[in-house]
């Protein structure tokens, strides 16, 4: 059975370097995505995924696959404990084209998992989430409560 | 529902509807321009219509745009004409349910 | 055999009330759906009709409405022969709200196998609703979705409906 793809798009008032920036400095993206993504950036270097409230625990794991900022971005994406399983290992590719009048295309494409997994689960629930945060936050410099939104959608 | 019907009471109020009603979407400079009402009371009436949730704004800049919000007077027409098929909308609940798990 | 769905999710700092009304009301929709007016008293089983620089784009029939929480048309494309001869889809609108925010869930389906008209809204949807997003958000709808870019889309629709296999 062939892998899902999900595909997410989003246009954004903003510039492709400022999307970029949000996407890959570590400071920047804790402030909308409620976690640090922390690289080099350099293809073959691994990346992370951190939570911010001290635990310094890495939710997600994974390797520098393809670069060419601030325009195309494609990282290796598992938890820390399947790194290492293949089979469990997908891909996200990140594609900010400039589009006319100051606005920016970004297209998110999560290939490559697991059907029925529960990262699949995860991520089609989570990207919406986080990519309106990244939308709100580049547009009024304020992010979305990513932690007291899945706490309200949790409860139910 | 007292809140849109003591909003309503009022016939500067009413007028102010009106307005939006003919043309959605103002700020409360274009609001008071033919209006025969002080800025400040066109301002304290728009509060009320908002409390009511018969106007709601969108902030542009430093401005506020007004829309008319119609629902709430339907919603008075609807309780004397009849309520509305819970059916349709569990079909489509169970739609959208059906979606998410695909 | 049934054809593709489009499914797409969003958070939108704003209330349901406010966004309700974007979606129902002219004075909202013609400054994020490429100057698009909409005609319609919303009441289940009324008629719909979005038009622009004079036209009738879509047609549709509304099938629920559930004001603040739930909204559902029929949707006919009308500005092109070959696609009004296609069956009406459906579009439904959850509103939920959530924390602060509401999430807003748009699924488009019913569409038949080798349907021209999906691939045209499956490319304006993202566009529309973010435009949306940012009007609520900012007070300015995206430029690439004014009444000027209209036209633009239009022939987008019939390209994409064109190059779809027949």
């Amino acid at each position: 059975m062939s892998k899902p793809s999900y595909v997410y798009v989003s246009y954004i008032r903003s510039t492709p370097e400022k999307v970029w920036q949000a996407i890959t400095d570590r400071e920047i993206s804790k402030q909308y995505w409620g976690r640090s993504n922390r690289s080099d950036w350099k293809v073959g270097s691994s990346w992370e995924h951190q939570r911010v409230d001290g635990s310094n625990i890495t939710d997600i794991v994974g390797q520098v696959v393809e670069t060419r900022p601030p325009h195309h971005l494609v990282i290796s994406w598992a938890t820390p404990s399947d790194a290492n399983d293949p089979g469990r290992v997908s891909r996200v590719s990140f594609d900010i084209e400039p589009q006319s009048a100051g606005i920016v295309r970004l297209t998110v494409t999560h290939s490559e998992l697991e059907p029925g997994s529960q990262m699949e689960r995860g991520i089609t629930w989570g990207w919406p989430l986080v990519l309106a945060s990244l939308k709100s936050f580049l547009e009024t410099g304020e992010g979305l409560p990513i932690p007291k939104i899945k706490e309200a959608q949790q409860s139910k | 529902m007292d809140a849109v019907f003591k909003a309503l009471a009022d016939p500067s109020r009413r007028e102010l509807l009106d307005r939006l009603h003919a043309e959605n979407g103002q700020t409360l400079n274009e609001l008071c321009v033919r209006l025969a009402m002080t800025r400040q009371a066109v301002s304290k009436h728009l509060a009320v219509l908002e409390a009511a949730n018969l106007v709601s704004t969108v902030r542009r800049g430093r401005e506020k745009l007004h829309y008319l919000n119609p629902v709430p007077i339907h919603e008075i027409a609807t309780r004397w004409i009849g309520k509305y098929e819970r059916s349709r909308l569990d079909a489509l609940a169970e739609l959208k349910k059906g979606l998410e798990e695909q | 055999m049934t054809g593709p769905n489009f499914v797409y999710v969003s958070y939108i700092r704003t209330t349901p009330e406010k966004l309700w009304q974007a979606l129902t009301q002219s004075a909202f929709t013609r400054q994020y759906w490429f100057g698009h007016a909409v005609e319609s008293d919303w009441k289940p089983g009324s008629a719909i009709r979005f038009f622009a620089a004079g036209k009738c784009d879509v047609q549709g029939e509304v099938l629920a409405s559930d004001p603040y929480r739930r909204l559902a048309y029929s949707w006919r494309v009308d500005f092109d022969e070959a696609l009004r001869n296609e069956e009406p889809s459906r579009v439904s609108f959850d509103l939920e709200p959530v924390g602060p925010e509401v999430k807003l869930t748009v699924i488009h389906d019913q569409f038949g196998a080798g349907s021209k008209v999906y691939p045209g809204i499956s490319n304006g949807w993202p566009m529309v609703l973010a435009s949306l997003k940012s009007l609520l958000e900012t007070g300015e709808p995206l430029a690439a979705t004014s009444e000027a870019a209209l036209c633009a889309a239009r022939q987008r629709s019939l390209d994409l409906a064109r190059a779809t296999a027949a």
